[in-house]
């Protein structure tokens, strides 16, 4: 009777996501049991301990390279540096998410389900915001984590939807503008149940070909088989769309902007950083793993989607007068520039990770001082009312003037350092006409970072210029972490690029 | 592998879109057309539609909660049907990887129950 092999579990390579996802459900029970006075205290400090605790078990494990669970899981050194930094970037948006000092409550309100402007909706804007958004927070995260080290193809559906889930719920959360941050909730939550479907079909048509959703398994098969490849080209097409959408790039790039723009700031900023870092890492795993032998097959079409989202995501920029959309549709460009760094395979899985690190900074730091431009209407997200803050908010322009070179990629800046890497290592496998792309789209996107910088320090401030307010000190220190990390990675960039390009492999067997 | 696995797909996207726009274009055309009351009122699973007057109102979403509710256990049994099947080949493992995933459903259960989500009003 005995017939079933139980696959060997190696709980401690797993341990990292174990400690998040588990001290998720722990902080759903405190949800239900913990006073609603001590709620926010309590869960704070969970969230926090969880985040360090799966980074100093990520750290623990660094030199670790094993498949477990059956083939489900594979911990090597690129995914725990991607694990690394989710983790990293995810403490640092965590401060963001705490924050109460700006507005009395936090940034998130108690119930998305009101109708905006209806009585309940009302009454909540000046009540205690949920604090289910850190359980919530650290499930995204643990999904996060999981997408980038799934072995198979079905585990990373479900490490999606485990990461996807709760965001698509923080989304409908804001404080402010009701109306606009529903409206984001649902268009993501349409769209990216949509992408979802995609990335299933595709999954099937993918088992269909290569009879395994393993990434080993499906390499495999591409070597081997002599069935003929309608099934794989039109699965690896499906499955593309799904992780492309989640990557935000061009043509599937659409929700960005309204989802970027109607999020809660602080959601907005983990989306940017973290879930880009997710994408991204998942991208790189299964191109670079399970379709690296199929590369004729889909580089020319992987490197035209690249070309579109630098071209689209730059030029759109120019046109933006809302902040937080010039954001969203530089984030899109910053997706074409990692394109080319999965485009270009094995030799740019280094220098992707990079480019996340040092972008991953900057965006939270840029969302981060988002939050502090105010008036009495919450954020003025709209670049007019930017114009002139320099005269009154020295220090604060100043650090949002070195975010924005640093996005244009100065040098002695984090943006030119990850660029470089990145473009350097692309032109090495020979991807020159992205390089081209790239480059020129880059100089681009400089001028609405650049046109910011301008508004900020040579327009007259106008009477409408809202105040900066004084940040707490969980904003203060994400404002502070990222501008210095943007300014060390641009002038001592080695140390890191030597630690990536040490755990820049994925375990392909 | 070379181009030719793309021409049945390229012939697959081609057939898709000629029937797409075939039924759509000469269904007007061609089917009868017989209107009656049933064929103007929403479809609901087959029972009765919920009465509402005229032009839509309004009717209370309480049934969300415990439809999400259903979902719950409705996974729960999908995995303990299974489970129970081949328990005496998965043994204590499987037991304990069970007792696990239930503790998972039950908190998400405890805390509906405690946040308000069972009282009906």
């Amino acid at each position: 009777m005995n017939d079933i092999q139980l696959p060997p579990i190696d709980y401690a390579a797993l341990l990292p996501m174990l400690i998040v996802f588990g001290l998720a459900c722990v902080g759903i029970l405190a949800e239900a049991f913990v006073p609603r006075k001590h709620r926010f205290a309590v869960q704070a400090t969970l969230t926090l301990a969880a985040l360090i605790a799966g980074l100093v078990t990520v750290i623990i494990n660094r030199d670790l390279e094993v498949t477990t669970i059956g083939g489900a899981v594979t911990i090597d050194g690129a995914g725990l540096f991607l694990q690394g930094i989710i983790l990293v970037l995810g403490i640092v948006a965590f401060g963001l998410i705490a924050e109460r000092r700006l507005e009395r409550g936090g940034a998130f309100v108690a119930n998305a389900a009101h109708a905006a402007d209806s009585d309940g909706d009302k009454k909540q804007l000046n009540e205690a915001g949920a604090t289910e958004i850190f359980p919530l927070t650290l499930f995204a995260i643990a999904g996060m984590m999981l997408f980038c080290v799934s072995g198979d193809l079905l585990t990373m559906f479900v490490a999606l939807e485990v990461f996807s889930l709760p965001l698509y719920l923080m989304c409908g959360l804001a404080r402010r503008r009701r109306l606009l941050s529903q409206e984001s909730a649902l268009k993501y939550f349409l769209l990216g149940a949509f992408a979802s479907a995609f990335f299933l079909y595709g999954v099937a048509l993918i088992y269909g070909y290569a009879g395994s959703v393993q990434l080993v398994a499906i390499k495999q098969s591409v070597l081997d088989s002599d069935k003929s490849g309608v099934l794989l080209a039109a699965g690896l097409a499906l499955l593309a769309i799904g992780l492309l959408f989640k990557a935000a790039a061009v043509p599937f790039h659409v929700w960005t902007p309204d989802v970027y723009q109607g999020a809660p700031t602080p959601i907005t900023a983990l989306m940017a950083a973290c879930v880009k870092a997710a994408a991204f890492g998942g991208l790189l795993r299964v191109f670079n793993v399970a379709f690296e032998t199929t590369s004729w097959d889909w580089r020319p079409v992987i490197t035209a989607v690249a070309m579109a989202t630098m071209i689209v995501g730059s030029i759109l920029a120019v046109t933006q007068t809302d902040i937080k959309r010039l954001l969203a549709y530089s984030s899109i460009a910053n997706a074409g520039y990692l394109l080319v760094g999965v485009v270009s395979l094995g030799g740019a899985v280094g220098s992707s990770m990079f480019y996340l690190v040092a972008y991953g900074f900057s965006v939270l730091a840029a969302f981060g001082m988002v939050t502090l431009v105010r008036d009495a209407d919450g954020e003025a997200t709209h670049l007019s009312r930017w114009a002139g803050l320099g005269k009154g908010s020295p220090l604060f322009s100043a650090m949002f003037t070195i975010i924005m070179l640093g996005f244009a990629g100065i040098p002695l800046t984090s943006g030119f350092s990850s660029k470089f890497a990145l473009f350097s290592s692309a032109w090495d496998a020979n991807q020159s006409a992205l390089v081209i792309v790239g480059v020129l789209s880059s100089v681009v996107l400089a001028f609405p970072y650049l046109k910011v910088v301008v508004l900020l320090w040579l327009n007259p401030p106008g009477d409408e210029t809202p105040t900066v307010s004084v940040p707490g000190y969980l904003t203060r220190a994400v404002v502070g972490v990222g501008v210095l990390a943007t300014i060390v990675l641009g002038v001592a960039p080695s140390w890191l690029l030597d630690m990536v390009n040490s755990a820049g492999t994925f375990l392909a067997k | 592998m070379s181009l030719t696995p793309y021409v049945p797909l390229v012939v697959l996207f081609g057939l898709a879109t000629v029937f797409a726009v075939f039924s759509v274009t000469i269904g007007p055309y061609i089917g009868p057309r017989r209107i009656n009351k049933a064929k103007l009122e929403a479809y609901e699973c087959g029972i009765e539609p919920t009465p509402t007057p005229p032009g839509g109102s309004r009717f209370p979403v309480k049934f969300y909660l415990t439809a999400m509710l259903f979902i719950i256990f409705d996974i729960e049994i999908v995995f303990l049907y299974p489970w129970a099947v081949a328990f005496d080949s998965l043994g204590m493992f499987g037991f304990v990887e069970m007792l696990l995933f239930i503790v998972t459903v039950f908190v998400a259960y405890t805390y509906v129950w405690r946040r308000g989500g069972l009282d009906w009003d």
